[in-house]
C-alpha cells in the first residue's frame, strides 16, 4: 500500500504548503504600500470617517493580531469581506474558479494534443525535413511568452481576420440556463450546442494562447524521450515481430518516454493557471486572475488572500495529482 | 532446400563510401544451426539485422537478397516484408535486462505477436505461454506471466526471452550473443536451453557469436567475417579439425581453451590481419569494376 502512504505524506506537506503560503501573502499584501481604505473613500473624507471605517474592517490592530483573526476565520470557513464588492471573499472566488479552471483545463488539453501529436509525428518523422520543421516550430513558439501569443492570437483572428470572440466568456446578450458556474461542461450537458459553441469561441484563443508555449515543452521532450527510447532492445524486438512503426512508438516507446513529461507537465500546468492571470486580463475573461488583478489595483486585502490561498491549493493539488499519476504508470514504483 | 539465402548481400553507411558488408552468401537449410562468428565489428550483427529488418536508419543495403522460404525480401512492401519476417523469424536478444519492456507485463510480451500478427485467440495464446514457460523449466509460469520485468533475475528474462522467441513457431531464429551479457554459470544452462528447444522445434538457428567454443557446442556450420565479408564458410567439424582460412586458424589459435585456463591468451598476428585487409580490399577492387 506504498500509493496509500505516498497520498498520506503528501497531504501532509500539502497541509505545510497551505499554512506557509497563507502567512507570506497576509504579511507581504500588509507590507507594500497602499492602504484599502483611502481608496475607498470620497477625496472630502474626515479623519473621523477614516478612523471609523479603519476599525470596522480591523486595520487598526496589529499585523499579527489581524493574522490571528483572520486564520482563526478561515479554519471556520469564513474567509472575510470583500472590501471593494461587500460580498464573502468565498462565495466571489468559487463563483469565478470555474470559469479560470475550465479555461486551464482546456489550455492543458489543447497543449497535450498538439504537442504529443507534433511529438509522435517527430519520432515518426526523425531525421526527415518534418523533424526539422517541428523542431523550428517548437522554437518559435517557446522564444514568445503567452502574453505575446494572445496578442497575436487577437490581432490575427480578432482583428485581421475575426473569426473568434477577443472578448469575455459569453455573448452578454444571451440566456442562461446555467445552474452552475461551469458552463462548459454544463452547456454540453444540457445539450445545448449554441451555448457551447459561443463559449468555445470566447475561450479558445485565450486557452490558445496559454498553450502554444506548453504544446512546444511537451513536444520537445517527449519527442527527445521516445527518439532516445527508439533505440532500446525491447523496441527493436518489437519491430522483429511484425510490428510496424506506428504501433511500436506508441505502445512499446510511448508508456516508458512519456513518465519525464508527465512530471513537467505537471509543473507547466501551475505555470498555466499562473498564466491565466494576464491572459484573463488581456480577453477581459471573467476568471479568478481578472478579479486577482482588480483587488491588487483596489488594494482588496481580504480577496487577494482568498485568491492567492485558492492559487496555492490547486497548485498543491495539481503536483499531487501528477504524483499519483506517476505511480500508476510506472510499475518500478508502485513496488519499490 | 534452405530456407534462407544470402546473395552477394552489400550494405554501407548511407551516402558514405563506408562498406559494412561485403557481398555476404550464406545459406541456412531448414533446422540447420549455422554460427556467424567474427570479432567485433566484423558484421556479424548486422547480418542477423539486415535478415530481421532492423537495421538502424543509417544504413542501406546497396545489392544483393535476402530470401526468405523462396520469397525475396526486397520485393515485398515494407509492411509484408515486416509481416513476413514477424511470423516465420524471431529474434533471440542479447541483453535480457533490455530487450523486455520495463512497463508491460510478461504475458502480453509473449502473446502480442500471435494475436496481432498471426491472429490468435487471446486464450489461446495465453495457454501456448503457459505451455511454453514449461518448456523453458519456469517454475510457477502463472506468477511469472502476471510480473513486470523487473521481479525477475537476469537468467529467468533470458529464459522467457527465448521461450518468446520459440512462440510462433519460426522458421528461423536470430541469436544475436543471446549469453555474452550473462554471468559464466548462468551462459552454460542458457546454451544448453537453447539448444534443447533448437532440436524439440527443428528451428533452423543463426547463432552470431564471437566465441568459438560457443560454436564448437551449438553449430553444424559457421561462417567466419571479417571486414563485412566472409572469409570461411565451413561446416564445424572440418572447421575445428583443419581451418581453411590463416585468419580463420588464428582466430581459432587466439579463442581461450577450457581444457587449459592458465595458457597465456595468443593475439591474432598483425601479418594475418594485415593479409586478410588486404584481401577485403582486392575484393572491394574488383567489385567497383563490376
Amino acid at each position: 500500500m506504498q500509493i496509500f502512504r505516498t497520498l498520506l505524506l503528501r497531504l501532509a506537506t500539502t497541509a505545510v504548503t497551505l499554512v506557509g503560503a497563507a502567512v507570506i501573502v497576509f504579511f507581504v499584501i500588509r507590507v507594500v504600500p497602499g492602504n484599502p481604505i483611502a481608496m475607498m473613500l470620497p477625496p472630502g473624507a474626515t479623519e473621523d470617517d477614516i478612523r471609523r471605517l479603519t476599525a470596522l474592517y480591523g486595520f487598526d490592530k496589529s499585523i499579527p493580531e489581524q493574522f490571528v483573526i483572520w486564520a482563526g476565520g478561515v479554519l471556520s470557513g469564513d474567509f472575510g469581506m470583500s472590501i471593494t464588492a461587500r460580498q464573502p471573499v468565498l462565495d466571489l472566488v468559487l463563483g469565478r474558479l470555474p470559469a479560470t479552471l475550465e479555461l486551464s483545463l482546456m489550455a492543458l488539453v489543447i497543449a497535450v494534443f498538439i504537442g504529443g501529436v507534433s511529438a509522435l509525428t517527430g519520432t515518426r518523422e526523425r531525421g526527415t525535413r518534418i523533424e526539422a520543421a517541428i523542431d523550428v516550430s517548437n522554437g518559435m513558439a517557446l522564444s514568445v511568452p503567452d502574453f505575446l501569443w494572445g496578442l497575436i492570437l487577437v490581432l490575427v483572428f480578432g482583428v485581421a481576420f475575426p473569426i473568434f470572440h477577443i472578448s469575455g466568456r459569453i455573448t452578454p446578450s444571451l440566456d442562461l440556463p446555467f445552474s452552475t458556474d461551469f458552463y462548459l461542461i454544463e452547456s454540453v450537458i444540457r445539450l445545448r450546442f449554441d451555448l457551447w459553441l459561443d463559449l468555445v469561441s470566447h475561450m479558445l484563443l485565450p486557452a490558445l494562447a496559454l498553450a502554444i508555449p506548453l504544446a512546444a515543452i511537451i513536444s520537445q521532450l517527449l519527442k527527445q524521450s521516445l527518439k532516445e527510447t527508439m533505440h532500446l532492445d525491447y523496441v527493436t524486438l518489437s519491430r522483429t515481430k511484425g510490428y510496424g512503426e506506428t504501433h511500436v512508438i506508441t505502445r512499446e516507446a510511448l508508456p516508458n518516454a512519456i513518465l519525464p513529461t508527465l512530471t513537467l507537465v505537471g509543473v507547466q500546468f501551475t505555470f498555466l493557471i499562473g498564466g491565466t492571470v494576464i491572459i484573463e486580463r488581456l480577453f477581459s475573461y471573467e476568471g479568478l486572475g481578472n478579479m486577482a488583478i482588480d483587488a491588487v489595483i483596489n488594494r482588496d486585502l481580504p480577496l487577494i488572500q482568498g485568491i492567492v490561498l485558492l492559487f496555492a491549493l490547486i497548485f498543491t493539488g495539481v503536483n499531487l495529482a501528477v504524483d499519483l499519476l506517476y505511480a500508476v504508470l510506472n510499475p518500478r514504483l508502485r513496488h519499490a | 532446400m534452405s530456407f534462407l539465402t544470402l546473395e552477394g548481400l552489400s550494405a554501407r553507411l548511407k551516402g558514405t563510401d563506408h562498406r559494412l558488408l561485403r557481398k555476404v552468401s550464406l545459406s541456412v537449410a531448414a533446422g540447420e544451426v549455422r554460427g556467424l562468428v567474427g570479432e567485433s565489428g566484423a558484421g556479424k550483427s548486422m547480418i542477423g539485422k539486415a535478415i530481421l529488418g532492423i537495421l538502424p536508419r543509417s544504413v542501406e543495403i546497396v545489392a544483393g537478397s535476402i530470401v526468405l522460404d523462396g520469397v525475396d525480401l526486397q520485393s515485398l512492401s515494407p509492411r509484408e516484408r515486416r509481416r513476413k519476417i514477424g511470423a516465420s523469424c524471431a529474434l533471440i536478444p542479447q541483453d535480457p535486462l533490455t530487450a523486455l519492456n520495463p512497463s508491460r507485463r510478461i504475458a502480453p510480451q509473449i502473446t502480442d505477436r500471435l494475436v496481432d500478427i498471426l491472429g490468435w485467440d487471446r486464450k489461446r495464446a495465453e495457454d501456448r505461454a503457459l505451455e511454453l514457460l514449461g518448456e523453458v523449466h519456469i517454475a510457477e509460469p502463472e506468477r511469472v506471466l502476471r510480473s513486470y520485468p523487473h521481479e525477475l533475475s537476469g537468467g529467468m528474462r533470458q529464459r522467457i526471452l527465448i521461450a518468446s522467441a520459440f512462440a510462433a513457431e519460426p522458421k528461423l531464429i536470430v541469436a544475436d550473443e543471446p549469453t555474452t551479457a550473462l554471468d559464466v554459470t548462468v551462459q552454460k544452462q542458457i546454451l544448453k536451453l537453447i539448444g534443447e528447444m533448437q532440436r524439440r522445434h527443428g528451428t533452423a538457428l543463426l547463432f552470431v557469436t564471437h566465441d568459438l567454443g560457443v560454436v564448437s557446442k551449438v553449430c553444424q556450420t559457421l561462417s567466419v567475417l571479417y571486414g563485412g565479408m566472409v572469409v570461411e564458410d565451413s561446416d564445424v567439424r572440418s572447421f575445428f579439425a583443419a581451418p581453411g582460412h590463416a585468419y580463420s586458424r588464428a582466430l581459432l589459435a587466439a579463442s581461450p581453451k577450457y581444457t587449459d585456463p592458465d595458457g597465456s591468451l595468443t593475439p591474432v598476428p598483425d601479418a594475418v590481419i594485415e593479409a586478410v585487409r588486404q584481401e577485403v580490399a582486392a575484393a572491394d577492387r574488383t567489385w567497383s569494376h563490376g
